[in-house]
């Protein structure tokens, strides 16, 4: 049997965009088997019940892959475990009577909406500037035809597996986006079907980028150290590379 | 009302193709004035609005999440089937057609499915062709793995991350269309109304999420891509915000909704450990190829399973089912699973759960393998545990890993303990062979409607389907309608239609408001979770039935009296979303328990517990139940219409894995 | 030149120039080093000066020089730049940081680290540049040797060297492999192989400068 934890929880609350934000503290009992989302969700029925206002937090698929959870916990994005979201972090990560502070992902370009709900439509405004190929239904030759070495395939795939949680930007003291634009640049560089685009994607996506108020990279690696899917700092470099032979181009 | 479900006349094999080269085109000047409502942005959804929009039709794509990339499409793990043959092991579009209406146990439309197994191959060139990272063979070419209920290898796959790298292609799509302006995107936003003028589908009430503003929205069809219900169950393998409300208000406003009762629960998932789980996690499929499931011999046996020799374990799949053993259909595992822990012999610290072993393949399979490719004699059960463990931990490493971090078990050295769960919804709104609803205009794509899984699905058809229907077949069957609607020009959103369905959306909302009493939403959520599992799920009978529906009716007389929304309507506010989804539950709930109480038979996911063999396998009969059952909202009742299906190009028989 | 925008418009064409300017800079410290490290043939400082005699009035080597206060003003420039427009990202900034955990303290300080040598460039180009270039105080009698050795004198002057230069060494420790990196040069099997140089460049150069007033203050270098 499972003993239970005391935890302090020191909570960012913020009605709006707006509105300037605080700390709010609660004490919760948790089971160390719980999931750290679990633990707010124990918190908020006692608010409601308490006729006060639940924490409003990001959550969908509590199983690691939609990209939706967000919470800088002790100061980091997904808590303090590697290689997970905080969905999958567990109550049994922390101790009796230790003390949380929960923040929303902090980024110009990703908004607070309210309390620990933020704003990410940004990284979609990236993708849809060039984060595709242009293929319209219909048009595709048999799936054979396009022979990939297994090699490529694979790390395509290892860049392809980004969920797009942004975890990358709020750990980087620049809050830059270049791990999250590198991932898909990678991606769709390395396969034979992204050739086409090749060059105006990049130069695309890094303009959007930049629009849209991310730093820029100081390779300080933060970013690769936090990727809940522990996707590698080589895909920056290689996001330089294929921006300095697009713009060498001329693109 | 006579269902038609407009099956093409002719030979099975021609159905579609004859369709397509007959069926009535738009020219791209008048698909310009033509918009189309997208609700929901999974596979089904986002490939729908993506091809639409390539089309040159005006597409507006709405979505609850933050963003289109989020759907539940993504966590699907295992893969994706095509009747491509790659393997030269004999499959073809015959072969998936037969295999699919054969595991959904004979309660499937040919028509529909012989075309999803006719398009399937398509699917995977189209998601070649975006950058989809498929598994591939050194040889460059693409690789492919067995699943369920097949004798041929079809399944596609990009590592456990199928549905991801799908979603992803889809998604890239979909953003493509919107950068270039042909699509409009309304992320956090919920469809609450349907807006209907003279019977026809013509625009939605959507909710701002963020500020909570109703909205109006005019289209000239609406396409519902809102994925399945299974949270009905509170607890099921769906997203937190997977709901069945675009649907519920699309079926309450004239769309019929098709085998309510139809749900899938798969047996290989982590078992609930406290009351305040929220979710529960799917362990894949592929894992039933190398473990073995047991329970002890004695019940309540208290002992740690590395404890309890050989000699006292109850393989009970094998026992039962010796020609398939451990790798008996979903359905079928799954009420085995229960069976025994209902008789006693469960384990854990809940008791409702079973072991998933992998040590005897970890030693006698992988081991032996090993140590003979390295030559070692008479290796001992340590180096053979070792040797073994590599190989387990190459295939299903990263399965194992998040095993352990959930349950802080290390599925290596103790049994996984594992046990059924909600996961996906075959029922859904009627469609025809167009994949238009009961109500002209409305369609409904994917897990959102019931067409093409019969009473239980084979893994690696999910997405299947929901791509099958947004890239290759509502492309030209919308056409069949839209054709006649370019001398429509769009309705003004100050139609008294919009002003009364948005009247209705508010007056619901402010009537949820208002209660202000003092339990939460989830905990009603999680009650009626309770009754559908206890008298829904796995196993039904009349009796439990009919005392369902009077519990829910009483639980949703409670809500409306005692639930307690915080907060405001014009905010931000999560809670109140969530109410508006329960509410809908709370009233689906009722339905399904109808549609099961009607189906006097076994068979697929739904088992009655009064219609079962002396072995205590599902009875089907298909002399009175080979119907699709189609119900009809008629005011806080329901009508129910039958399809009768017919089956002239396969033979019905009685499935059997013994 | 529209060609060439992208260095001064995009956040990666300005991190181009940062890591080719940071090879440069890179480059010019090796020789600097090579030739500094001439005092310690201990022979009263005759190498020293005439390897430093043939920077000073070889005339491409003083071309080469306009080139290196080029790369040095755009390193600057650009580097103040980025620091600044780095730190508006985020205007609400965390409560509670573990940065710690992921990067390391000097690779989130290059903005610092690099006020603080360009601080005791100043300094240094005072002591010497200034004096050899412009002052013309240096000659036959009066050697930037014998400078040294006055300069050095001062213990203040010695300590500030010694900062300085460990300054420098943290910012090599990340500046050095960060360049290969914005230069998109990472492969995993030859990456080690550049961090690997790089961390001993970073400790190698700068602890061989700052040994120099530490040996001279104490009268070692004769």
């Amino acid at each position: 049997m499972t003993h239970d934890m005391n935890i302090k929880l020191k909570v960012w609350r913020q009605e709006n965009t707006q509105a300037p934000g605080r700390f709010e503290e609660h004490q919760v009992v948790a089971n160390p088997d719980m999931s750290f989302l679990e633990m707010f969700d124990v918190l908020n029925e006692q608010l409601i019940e308490a006729g006060k206002d639940p924490i409003a937090f990001d959550h969908d698929c509590r199983e690691g892959i939609c990209g939706m959870c967000s919470m800088v916990i002790n100061g980091r994005p997904h808590g303090p475990k590697r290689g997970i979201t905080t969905c999958q972090l567990h109550m049994r990560s922390f101790k009796d009577g230790d003390t949380i502070t929960v923040e929303p992902w902090r980024a110009n370009a990703f908004p607070v909406i309210k309390d620990l709900s933020v704003n990410r439509n940004a990284f979609d405004r990236i993708i849809a500037s060039g984060g595709f190929v242009s293929v319209n239904a219909g048009n595709a030759v048999d799936a054979n035809a396009i022979l990939i070495p297994k090699e490529i395939a694979d790390e395509a795939f290892e860049a392809a597996t980004c969920i797009g949680c942004g975890a990358c930007v709020s750990a980087c003291k620049n809050a830059s986006a270049m791990l999250f634009v590198g991932a898909k640049v990678t991606q769709l560089s390395m396969l034979p079907q992204g050739q086409p685009e090749r060059e105006s994607r990049v130069v695309a996506m890094v303009n959007q980028m930049d629009a849209e108020g991310f730093g820029a990279c100081t390779n300080t690696g933060a970013c690769a150290a936090e990727c809940p899917k522990q996707i590698p700092l080589s895909v920056i470099a290689n996001l330089n590379k294929e921006y300095y032979k697009a713009k060498l181009n001329g693109k | 009302m006579k269902l038609d479900a407009k099956i093409p006349q002719g030979p099975l094999a021609e159905k579609w193709t004859n369709y397509r080269s007959s069926v009535p085109l738009v020219n791209p000047a008048n698909k310009r004035n033509l918009e189309i409502i997208v609700v929901g942005t999974g596979l089904a959804g986002a490939s729908a609005a993506a091809t639409l929009a390539e089309l040159g039709y005006k597409v507006k794509a709405f979505c609850f999440q933050d963003s289109p990339r989020r759907a539940h499409s993504i966590a699907a793990q295992g893969g994706i089937n095509a009747a491509k043959n790659y393997q030269n092991d004999g499959d073809s579009t015959h072969r998936l057609f037969y295999d699919t209406i054969k595991g959904g146990d004979f309660r499937a439309r040919e028509g529909n499915v012989y075309r999803l197994a006719e398009v399937s191959a398509n699917i995977i060139d189209q998601c070649v062709a975006q950058g989809v990272p498929f598994a591939r063979e050194y040889g460059g070419t693409l690789s492919n793995r067995s699943f369920g209920g097949t004798q041929v290898q079809r399944t596609f796959y990009a590592a456990g991350q199928t549905g991801q790298q799908l979603l992803l292609g889809a998604y890239s799509g979909l953003e493509r269309q919107v950068g270039i302006g042909n699509v409009k995107m309304y992320s956090r936003h919920e469809m609450i109304e349907l807006v209907v003028i003279d019977g026809k589908a013509r625009g939605i009430i959507a909710r701002d999420l963020v500020t909570g503003k109703l909205e109006r929205h005019f289209g000239h069809a609406v396409l519902l891509c809102t994925g399945g219900y299974g949270n009905v169950f509170y607890l099921s393998t769906n997203a937190m915000g997977s709901n069945v409300t675009a649907a519920w208000k699309a079926h309450k406003k004239g769309a019929f909704f098709g085998n309510p009762c139809f749900t899938q629960i798969h047996p290989t998932c982590i078992p609930v450990s406290g009351h305040y789980q929220s979710k529960l996690t799917l362990m894949s499929e592929s894992l039933r190829n190398d473990g073995r499931i047991w329970v002890p011999k004695k019940q309540g046996d208290n002992r740690h399973p590395n404890d309890i020799p050989e000699e006292e374990r109850d393989y009970y799949l094998e026992r039962r089912y010796p020609a398939f053993g451990n790798l008996v259909p979903r359905d079928i595992a799954s009420r085995a699973a229960k069976e025994r822990c209902d008789a006693g012999y469960g384990v854990g610290s809940s008791k409702m759960a079973v072991y998933l072993d992998f040590r005897y393949n970890m030693v006698n399979k992988y081991g032996r393998a090993e140590a003979s490719k390295k030559g070692i004699e008479n290796p001992s059960e340590d180096v053979l545990v070792a040797l073994g463990r590599e190989v387990v931990k190459e295939k299903y490493g990263n399965l194992f890993d998040m095993y352990k971090q959930i349950t802080d078990e290390d599925p290596y050295e103790v049994p996984m303990r594992i046990y059924p769960a909600v996961h996906y919804t075959m029922g859904g709104l009627w469609v025809d062979y167009e994949l238009q609803t009961t109500v002209p205009g409305l369609y409904a794509l994917g897990e959102a409607n019931f067409s093409d899984h019969g009473a239980n699905r084979l893994g690696a058809s999910a997405l299947m389907q929901g791509l099958a229907d947004g890239y290759f077949v509502i492309p030209y069957t919308i056409g069949n309608y839209l054709s006649k609607e370019i001398h429509t020009k769009a309705i003004s959103t100050d139609h008294e239609a919009f002003v009364a369905a948005e009247k209705a959306a508010s007056d619901r909302i402010n009537q949820l408001m208002k209660i202000q009493g003092n339990k939460s939403v989830e905990s009603y959520h999680r009650a009626l979770g309770l009754i559908m599992w206890d008298k829904c799920g796995m196993a039904r009978n009349e009796k439990g039935l009919n005392e369902a529906i009077q519990e829910i009716r009483a639980l949703r007389e409670d809500f409306y009296k005692n639930v307690r929304v915080p907060g405001k309507i014009e905010e931000f506010n999560p809670e109140l979303d969530k109410a508006g989804r329960v509410a809908d539950f709370l009233e689906l709930g009722e339905l399904m328990c109808l549609d099961a109480l009607n189906r006097n038979e076994s068979c697929g996911g739904h088992f009655r517990e009064e219609y079962q063999t002396e072995e205590g396998e599902a009875m089907r009969d298909d002399d009175k139940y080979a119907y699709v059952a189609a119900w009809e909202f008629a005011n806080d009742s329901w009508n129910m219409h039958k399809e009768e299906l017919h089956f002239e190009n396969i033979k019905v028989q009685q499935r059997s894995y013994k | 030149m529209k060609l060439l925008s992208f260095l001064f418009s995009s956040t990666i064409g300005r991190k181009l120039v940062m890591a080719l300017t940071g090879v440069l800079l890179i480059a010019f410290l090796l020789v600097h080093c090579g030739i500094n490290a001439c005092i310690y043939f201990m022979d009263g400082g005759a190498t020293f000066n005439a390897a430093a005699e043939f920077m000073s009035y070889t005339w491409y080597i003083r071309a080469m020089e306009i080139g290196l206060f080029i790369g040095l003003i755009l390193h600057i420039v650009q580097g103040l730049y980025l620091t600044a427009t780095n730190n508006t990202k985020r205007a609400q900034k965390y409560a509670v940081n573990g940065s710690n955990a992921n990067s390391t303290w000097y690779s989130r300080s290059m903005g610092l680290l690099g006020t603080i040598i360009l601080l005791f460039l100043v300094v240094h180009l005072k002591h010497f540049w200034v004096e050899s270039r412009f002052a013309h105080s240096i000659n036959e009698e009066n050697t930037l040797f014998n400078v040294m050795t006055v300069v050095f004198q001062d213990p203040m002057v010695v300590v500030i060297y010694v900062l300085g230069c460990l300054s420098l060494a943290y910012h090599l420790l990340h500046g050095f492999q960060s360049a290969f990196q914005t230069l998109g040069i990472n492969h995993k099997s030859y990456t080690p192989i550049i961090q690997s140089i790089g961390t001993c460049f970073s400790i190698a150069i700068p602890l061989i400068f700052a040994s120099m007033p530490v040996t001279m203050y104490l009268g070692l270098i004769h």
